[in-house]
């Protein structure tokens, strides 16, 4: 082998070396946007109660045992109305899985406004009338929407702030619904 | 412990639109007079508001509005818009983007009495940027009529 073969050799392997390194952060950046937050990492959702359209308080604690997509939206918010449809495939899909979406309506909006925009746009899952409270209570919400994904012992496993992409909420609420609560994850443990 | 840490969360991933209003010049003005007065807002990077008239229903509009005293504003120009495709509508929006300027016709009744006004005025605006929505905000416009 001469020396300029070897220094070729050298050369692309040192080349192949870099890209595998980029290739592999870059892989790892990507998986760890889309994951949820490990169990461990998770902070608990602060309850609330809030009024449905009816006048009925929904608290957050009532849907214990379910994965949660909880939404803060508000009827002028255009990329609010982007990640709806997809909230209502979610919630036909993943129902009898478990999974709950609540719409929080954000922005000092009243039901005179919500209530014909919710039955224009179809909305197949509960909403409440948010309000400063609640809002200081999930660390002041100011961009909307902002949608927190919360599993089925009341922690939040995904935040995400402005309009995301579908497949990364499919994705986070798959996760969510595949594990099972922490008594059955304690008792399984248990068993073996 | 949860507040601070939910906060952080969300202050990473957002910045806040905010409109900075350049006050307008203090106007001298005699009764029974008119007179028109210029001023400018500048809204940060990144962010958009809706125009006086937005493309679609469901936006809210920006509105400047004086209040009632005795120096009356007449008619309320607003800045030209920019029509802005964005991610997040199929249609492009009407929307102002960075500095704005804003005309007001302002009539002093004949009868109104020597000395300095105050006149006020609010400005509300929706901002929001490409991938998110900021609730309307309110900023004060102050004018001050010297009338002679």
């Amino acid at each position: 082998m001469t020396s300029v073969t070897r220094h070729l050799i050298r050369a692309l392997s040192l080349s192949l070396l870099v890209f595998l390194i980029v290739a592999g952060c870059s892989t790892s950046r990507t998986a760890s946007a889309q994951s949820v937050k490990p169990t461990k990492d998770r902070k608990v959702a602060p309850d609330f109660s809030l009024k449905d359209s009816s006048g009925k308080l929904v608290k957050l604690s009532d849907y214990r045992g379910k994965a949660i997509v909880l939404d803060f939206w508000a009827t002028w918010c255009g990329p609010c109305k982007v990640e709806i449809p997809w909230f209502i495939e979610f919630q036909r899909k993943y129902k009898d899985r478990g999974l709950v979406i609540l719409g929080v309506a954000s922005g000092d909006e009243d039901w005179s406004v919500v209530q014909p925009f919710a039955s224009q746009m179809k909305i197949n899952y509960p909403i409440v009338l948010g309000n400063d409270t609640t809002a200081d209570l999930y660390g002041g919400i100011e961009a909307l929407p902002t949608t927190f994904i919360i599993d089925r012992d009341g922690r939040i496993a995904k935040l995400h702030v402005g309009l995301a992409s579908k497949e990364d909420f499919q994705n986070a609420i798959e996760k969510v619904l595949d594990a099972a609560p922490e008594p059955q994850r304690t008792a399984a443990a248990r068993a073996k | 412990m949860l507040l601070p840490s939910l906060s952080g969360l969300l202050l990473l991933g957002q910045n806040s639109p905010l409109l900075n209003v350049t006050p307008p010049e203090p106007v001298n003005a005699k009764p029974g007079s008119a007179f028109t007065v210029k001023f400018a807002a500048t809204l940060n990077d990144g962010f958009h508001m809706n125009s006086h008239n937005p493309a679609e229903t469901y936006l809210i509009p920006l509105t400047l509005k004086w209040a009632l005293g005795p120096v009356e504003a007449a008619d309320v120009e607003y800045p030209k818009p920019e029509m802005l495709k964005l991610p997040f509508e199929a249609k492009p929006l009407s929307v102002l983007t960075g500095k704005s300027t804003f005309t007001t016709k302002f009539k002093l009744p004949a009868n109104a009495q020597s000395g300095p006004v105050t006149v006020m005025g609010k400005l509300r605006y929706q901002a929001c940027n490409d991938k998110a929505c900021f609730a309307p905000k309110t900023v004060e416009v102050k004018l001050p009529v010297n009338v002679q």
